[in-house]
């Protein structure tokens, strides 16, 4: 457990000492000024789609730290010396998606609140959408550490980090976005399922592609 | 296939005990890397105080021995068993880049259960006391390989495994080496360098690598 704590606080605070927690909101606050330009001021449509906007550009946002993830530990031997201390790649894999996600969940619940504001979304909206980030920044943190551990190290690793994260960050999207209309209860419940599932993967499926890439 | 060595048996809490009652033994040790075999049938028992230098020339594969120990590579056959924790300096520091060097150390020694004071004599038997804050980027080729020597000696892990040791070491810093290893197995402690330049290690057992192949 003290392992546990000791590598969550070391990624932390290598994420708050660079600038790897605002690159992704600055993305996504940019891609919320960018709508109002393409669909045109109508608040009445902006209001409509604004959620939905929101939630693609967090999805993307999502995608910008993960060469920061896995890939320069893996490269420095930070990764091999926590396997010589008999610390679990498991272990790792649990201390750096609760690192990625304190770095990265609440500022884009933060960043959401002005991006809410110039797409025009009313105060109920914004509750859900805050509420609906909460939940799927879980599952989009886990993604994006498993996604980085499976490209460390290959070639292309960016581009294929896109490919890879996408689609299996599709139900976060669709029930997110589901859960922004107030009808639909069960989006929430198969949002927390979602996040749920990709948590519970997560640490398991990067311990792995931690172990096959020291080979 | 069997490694006997589980990743749970390598962490009990790192305290300042002196006399340590390491062991190491390797088994008709095989490792094959792609298609290639590096070795086969490597036998070795190390007891507290003994040290072996694993020789040969580049691509040998003594990185992989070292690898194989470590429990970082599988073994393709026999055993390798550790009694005692490990520490290991590889090719990489493993020290982060934007930290001073000392708060870099103090990570790994906080992490086995250590204290600044490990770190404080581990940069003076480096002699790395006057860059103690230095980023660890600015450090030069030799600085960096001290480095990551001292934060093998702030572990105060049983069993030393040291690749290339000597690599970008001036005299002084090798002597400085050399004592460092006297000092370690003074205390108990197992020393496996692999280095394909001279280290002076008395009563070390030599294991040459690829010059059959």
């Amino acid at each position: 457990m003290n392992a546990l704590f000791a590598i969550a606080r070391r990624d932390l605070a290598q994420t708050y000492s660079g600038s790897g927690w605002l690159l992704p909101l600055v993305f996504f606050l940019l891609v919320a000024t960018l709508f109002p330009f393409a669909i045109g001021p109508d608040p009445a449509i902006l209001g409509r789609v604004g959620g939905g906007a929101l939630w693609t550009a967090a999805l993307l946002a999502a995608l910008l730290p993960i060469d920061r993830l896995i890939a320069p530990d893996r490269d420095a031997g930070v990764l091999d010396q926590y396997a010589v201390r008999g610390i679990s790649e498991e272990v790792v894999a649990v201390a750096k998606i609760s690192a990625h996600w304190v770095g990265f969940g609440p500022p884009l619940m933060i960043a959401a609140l002005p991006a809410s504001a110039l797409l025009g979304m009313d105060a109920d909206s914004l509750i859900r959408l805050e509420m609906g980030l909460a939940l799927g920044s879980l599952g989009l943190a886990a993604l994006a550490v498993t996604v980085a551990a499976l490209v460390a190290g290959l070639p292309s690793g960016g581009a294929l980090a896109g490919l890879l994260m996408l689609p299996l960050a599709v139900p976060i999207l669709i029930f997110g976005a589901g859960a922004l209309d107030e009808l639909q209860r069960g989006a929430w419940f198969l949002l927390a399922a979602s996040a749920l599932l990709l948590l519970a993967v997560a640490p398991f499926a990067t311990g792995a592609a931690i172990r096959i890439m020291r080979e | 296939m069997k490694a006997c060595f589980g990743p749970d048996t390598t962490l009990p809490i790192r305290n300042m005990r002196r006399l340590m009652a390491a062991k190491l033994r390797l088994e008709k040790l095989g490792c094959i890397r792609g298609d290639r075999p590096l070795f086969s049938g490597l036998d070795l028992t190390l007891d507290s105080g003994g040290a072996a230098l694993v020789t040969g020339p580049n691509g040998a594969g003594k990185t992989s021995l070292l690898r194989v120990i470590a429990g970082l590579l599988p073994a393709q056959s026999g055993t390798v068993e550790t009694d005692g924790t490990l520490g290991f300096a590889g090719e990489q520091a493993a020290l982060d880049r934007n930290r001073p060097l000392k708060s870099a150390l103090l990570y790994w020694a906080r992490l086995d259960g250590g204290e600044p004071a490990q770190v404080h004599a581990a940069l003076e038997t480096m002699a790395l006391a006057n860059i103690a804050d230095v980023p660890v980027r600015m450090l030069s080729t030799g600085q960096a390989k001290r480095a990551a020597l001292a934060r093998v000696i702030a572990s105060h892990a049983d069993i030393w495994l040291l690749d290339e040791p000597g690599n970008g070491l001036d005299t002084d810093a090798r002597a400085r080496l050399e004592a460092a290893i006297a000092n370690h197995r003074d205390a108990g402690g197992i020393v496996v360098a692999a280095t394909h330049q001279p280290l002076a290690m008395p009563d070390a057992a030599e294991i040459p690598i690829g010059e059959a192949a």
